[in-house]
């Protein structure tokens, strides 16, 4: 029940965004959050966005395993 | 998808188990590591992760999820709502066939009541628009996650001045449960992999006084497979170190101190209550009810309706497997006569209940 599903932000109208993942575009409330740009991605639970998703952290913890992986740590 | 598939890459997810078992390798004793949340519940059955991990780490599954735990005198509730005259019943879709007990939301969608699926309380705002004669009741059933947006609902139904939109409430909190199942001395847990989507509205800091009274270690991870293995292999490491401390595995979304807009509005409308958990009894300040000042969109004080007596389905050990007990195959009915065609208990029902997800993916 508590799916949320990762969606870019396409236009924004007042509180509301239109959102869109693989082509599937669908609108979501912004009343829980603050500072929503066009572009950001966003986690949608059933119609609003709950959390902005932090690209920078996204990237911190797949290229730390990437890292791992280039140097052949712990590969067995 | 953006997020989702970078984080099931197969390559890393060797390397991430790699990780784990060295970080178990020369230990004896056993991990039991318990996740609360039901959508963890459908990862680690679906990308078949519990058979990868070293014998020494058991996964298992705690209350989480929100149709599992919720008694069946509240779909007795919802049922009776159903019957009423010029009444639509609106909910999320994996409600309708667990069962009442007597019968279920989907049986009496096919005698004629008005039941609709909705993908958000706001589609059940807008029904209530659009059908000002009838009265539109929305189930409320989930976590924090999904309470908020039930509140917000209801602000936008009361901004609208809308006098036939209710809510029929049996939202639950966390981590109360988890403190409950602690408390267990039959139960032995371990660690904890927290839930990623609750935990973004609470924030990790909700659960430290947990972690500083129990000494369980808590992570807080995310659903897709590289989460749940870092997850793991971030619990190995604190109870490998004797150590107890609450980390976030899910950075991309949670953070120390959550959501607090969201928090805001899901306290303006809401307040804790006791609430009762199948399977776990009546635990305090765990669950959420309307303040008075919402009590207008109350189902339960603006629409009585005669319920009737509970009767819960004979043989069925849900209450069991919510605590993490036993596992689906422990209970006679799993696979004999309780299937998905044909639920006997909510763990069969939700897609996300621990019966329906090993049914669907563990071997038999």
């Amino acid at each position: 029940m508590c799916l949320g599903v990762p969606m870019q932000v396409m236009s924004i109208d007042d509180q509301v965004a239109l959102c869109e993942i693989d082509g599937v575009q669908r609108e979501a409330s912004l009343m829980m959050l603050d500072d929503v740009a066009i572009g950001d991605y966003v986690l949608i639970h059933a119609g609003f966005a709950i959390e902005k998703i932090d690209d920078g952290e996204a990237e911190l913890t797949l290229q730390a395993l990437r890292d791992a992986l280039d140097q052949g740590l712990d590969v067995e | 998808m953006k997020y989702q598939t970078e984080f099931r890459d197969p390559q890393l997810a060797q390397l991430q188990l790699a990780a784990i078992r060295k970080a178990v390798a020369g230990q004896t004793r056993r991990l039991t590591l318990m996740e609360v949340c039901g959508t963890h519940t459908m990862a680690i059955s679906q990308h078949g992760l519990r058979s990868l991990l070293p014998e020494t780490i058991r996964l298992i599954s705690g209350p989480g999820c929100p149709v599992c735990v919720t008694p069946v005198g509240y779909i007795d509730h919802a049922i009776a709502l159903a019957r009423r005259p010029r009444t639509l019943v609106a909910t999320f879709g994996d409600m309708l066939r667990v069962p009442g007990s007597s019968t279920n939301l989907l049986h009496e969608q096919a005698r004629g009541a008005q039941v609709r699926i909705v993908y958000s309380p706001l589609d059940a705002v807008r029904l209530a628009e659009q059908q000002p004669q009838t009265d539109v009741v929305f189930l409320g059933v989930g976590f924090e996650t999904t309470a908020p947006t039930v509140a917000g609902a209801i602000l936008d139904a009361a901004a609208k001045s809308l006098a036939n939109f209710f809510v029929l409430g049996a939202h639950k909190t966390m981590p109360a449960p988890m403190a409950a199942l602690l408390d267990d001395p039959e139960l032995e847990v371990d660690g904890y992999l927290c839930p990623a989507h609750v935990s973004a509205i609470i924030g990790a800091d909700a659960y430290r006084p947990l972690v500083e009274r129990y000494r369980t270690p808590c992570v807080i991870t995310g659903f897709e497979p590289l989460d749940v293995l870092q997850g793991v292999l971030m619990l190995a490491r604190q109870l490998v170190a004797g150590e107890a401390k609450v980390e976030i595995q899910y950075r991309r979304v949670v953070k120390p101190g959550g959501n607090g807009k969201a928090r805001d509005i899901l306290q303006r409308v809401f307040e804790p209550c006791n609430a009762r958990w199948r399977g776990i009894g009546d635990i305090p300040a765990s669950g959420l009810q309307l303040r008075a000042a919402y009590a207008r969109f109350d189902a339960t004080v603006q629409l009585p309706v005669a319920i009737e007596p509970t009767r819960e389905p004979a043989g069925c050990l849900c209450g069991e497997i919510l605590k993490g007990k036993i596992r689906p195959g422990d209970c006679p009915l799993f696979r004999t006569v309780c299937s998905p065609e044909n639920p006997v208990g909510a763990c069969m029902v939700s897609s996300e209940g621990t019966c329906a997800a090993t049914y669907k993916y563990d071997a038999a």
